[in-house]
């Protein structure tokens, strides 16, 4: 496939740093969706604040870049509005979970047809990497120098615990692994979440001591565990590691099929 | 809303049900919010109406997601509104800048109520008025119609979608909880006789569309997404092509426009009503709620011999400066009543450069201003 198909090469180079995983999540997007064979004109590509949100600029879709944390809202009402369009939100750990966790537990609680893919680099990285909701406890940030004394959330697990009807998760170092992650969460019917696990050696990576981009890579590549594996691995032995896998699959009727009855009694009431 | 048996286009109605049936008429038909006295009987009229005539009514998480999910819906072609109270329109700030900023047409309703922060919620109050003009960061236009009477209700929503439209900008209804509450017989308008605006829409081929284009009327045309114009929207300072700029020139050129753009057609906006303004030598200015009181007033000072006459505004943004212009120099004095400490009072002032004294009759208690308290500050 050719890339520069989908991208608007005006706009290149991309603000992102050197060592960053947010474009090889991009590629995977861009794969997946050469591989599906969608039109572009019916591709809605929403995002909110930070790295991974200034995506929908480099992308030839139909692009919106909202506020932070609000990309879930805005893109439920262009879902709703227009429900032939292919509502795909990119999203960061901090605008996901931090300022927009509550549109992202309606959304699943909602089961809005609308894939999510969250680029989790573990930092806020366009403010200069202050702590966010997914960096581990202990680690270090602008914000946290004496480290990170709140606890993590486990992004996939709680888009699963909020209703979701696709949750799956994979490092960008794994790339085939999230290409098919990413086929399955846009060809569900409802609302299905992606975690993209990026490292940011900028950032992140400066503050701990964890080395540059391929270090980060090397890492991932070293100590990722599936779902299945860490399931009969004591909690000790998983310290460290990243779990990946799909987390739920499942099927069940999205926000508008339930709504479709709403109008079906509405129009009965109203003859 | 209960329809008469020999006319029917006649209704006993309250101010929230005609807010929600001129919404209808102008052709919205997504409708987002989250339950907030004293506004939700819009929501509710709307969350039965409009699954019947082939629109969405959807309860969103918070007062943010609702207003995002009006923009969203509007990008997507479909007439979009939202309506909440205090609270609420606090909470709307940041996102109705993001609809002025990337010029989305939307519809937002406040029904105003005592403030600040949670105050009085079953209260009248007017105390938003100037949060709607200046409530979000960074500098751009709004439009802000306010009503008095449940007729004026409906009529000012259909002009707040149709400018919406027409100047692509979010438009704000800054009705109040009594006349949101306020049940008044009322003749509804066939609505074939209605005027209805909807937005320009681009006639280029898609790689030729700049979204925010330079046009001579300021007002660029609008493509709906997933019509084949591939753009990008952006809260970001951006340039005709809707990607994000910081060349300082480009930057300004925007803001400016989207400022320009609501200025220059302020003729078209603005509405008044004038009632026994000639040979008066008071004017008494008011709008919402209190235009009520103001009227009674005025005509209780005719009838006692003063020489008191009424302005009632039903646009307060673009503020109506040349209307107050063209009648406050033969007076001797203005009297300004309204339910907060003399916000739009303060403008008056301005707008007159306080060359006539300007009596301010406010309360902030949640009751309303009396026909009588205006009465004594006429006779004054």
């Amino acid at each position: 496939m050719d890339y520069l198909n989908y991208l608007r090469r005006e706009k290149m180079p991309h603000i992102w740093c050197d060592g960053c995983g947010h474009g090889i999540v991009l590629k995977s997007i861009l794969r997946v969706i050469d591989k599906l064979g969608w039109d572009k004109n019916d591709i809605a590509l929403v995002s909110g604040i930070g790295c991974s949100s200034r995506t929908p600029g480099y992308v030839d879709f139909n692009t919106l870049h909202t506020t932070h944390g609000r990309a879930l809202a805005f893109a439920t009402g262009l879902k709703i509005a227009n429900p032939k369009l292919h509502v795909i939100v990119v999203s960061g750990d901090g605008d996901a979970t931090a300022i927009g966790g509550n549109h992202f537990i309606h959304a699943a609680r909602r089961n809005i047809d609308i894939t999510m893919i969250i680029f989790n680099n573990n930092i806020y990285g366009m403010t200069g990497g202050q702590v966010s909701p997914t960096t581990p406890t202990g680690k270090r940030a602008a914000t946290t120098p004496y480290g990170n004394p709140d606890a993590p959330f486990d992004i996939s697990r709680l888009a699963a615990a909020a209703g979701a009807t696709y949750v799956a998760r994979s490092t960008v170092f794994h790339y085939a692994r999230l290409d098919k992650y990413i086929e399955q969460a846009l060809t569900r019917k409802g609302f299905t979440v992606v975690e993209a696990l990026s490292p940011c050696p900028t950032s992140y990576g400066r503050m701990n001591k964890e080395g540059t981009g391929a270090d980060m890579l090397l890492y991932q590549k070293e100590n990722t565990v599936t779902l299945e594996k860490a399931a009969g691995m004591v909690p000790e032995n998983l310290q460290g590691k990243l779990v990946v896998g799909v987390f739920v699959d499942k099927e069940q009727p999205d926000y508008l099929a339930h709504y479709q009855d709403v109008v079906t009694k509405a129009r009965a009431a109203a003859k | 809303m209960t329809e008469t048996k020999l006319n029917p286009r006649i209704f006993m109605m309250q101010g929230n049900s005609a807010c929600a049936e001129g919404a209808i008429a102008a052709g919205c038909r997504f409708f987002a919010g989250y339950p907030i006295t004293p506004s939700t009987e819009i929501a509710e009229v709307l969350a039965k109406r409009l699954p019947q005539i082939g629109g969405n009514f959807i309860q969103m998480e918070d007062e943010i997601a609702s207003m995002g999910a009006v923009i969203g819906a509007s990008l997507a072609g479909v007439k979009s509104m939202t309506a909440t109270s205090g609270p609420g329109f606090s909470l709307k700030q940041e996102n109705l800048g993001f609809a002025a900023m990337a010029e989305i047409p939307v519809v937002v309703v406040d029904v105003q109520r005592g403030g600040p922060s949670t105050g009085l919620p079953t209260h009248v109050s007017q105390s938003d008025v100037m949060q709607a003009r200046w409530g979000t960061h960074g500098d751009h236009g709004i439009i802000a119609f306010c009503p008095s009477t449940v007729r004026e209700t409906y009529d000012l929503t259909i002009k707040a979608f149709n400018c919406a439209e027409r100047y692509r900008t979010p438009v704000l209804i800054m009705t109040d909880e009594i006349i949101g509450h306020l049940s008044e017989k009322v003749e509804l308008p066939d609505p074939a006789t209605l005027d209805i605006i909807d937005r320009w829409r681009p006639n280029v081929p898609p790689e030729e569309y700049r979204p925010y284009q330079m046009t001579d009327s300021d007002i660029p045309p609008m493509a709906n997404f997933g019509e084949g114009y591939r753009y990008h929207v952006t809260g970001l300072a951006h340039d005709e092509t809707g990607f994000p700029t910081n060349d300082p020139v480009k930057v300004e050129q925007q803001l400016l426009r989207i400022n320009r753009k609501i200025e220059r057609y302020r003729d078209l906006i603005v509405e008044v009503e004038e009632f026994e303004t000639k040979d008066m030598d008071t004017l008494v200015i008011a709008y919402g709620a209190t235009a009520r009181s103001a009227k009674k007033a005025v005509t209780q000072a005719r009838e006692a011999g003063l020489k008191a006459g009424l302005l009632k505004l039903k646009t307060l943004w673009p503020f109506p400066d040349k209307e107050i212009e063209a009648l406050y120099k033969p007076v001797k004095k203005i009297v300004v009543p309204e339910l907060n400490l003399g916000q739009i009072a303060h403008e008056i002032e301005w707008a007159t450069r306080r060359a006539k004294p300007v009596i301010k009759v406010n309360r902030i208690s949640g009751e309303p201003i009396t026909p009588a308290e205006i009465l004594t500050a006429i006779a004054e």
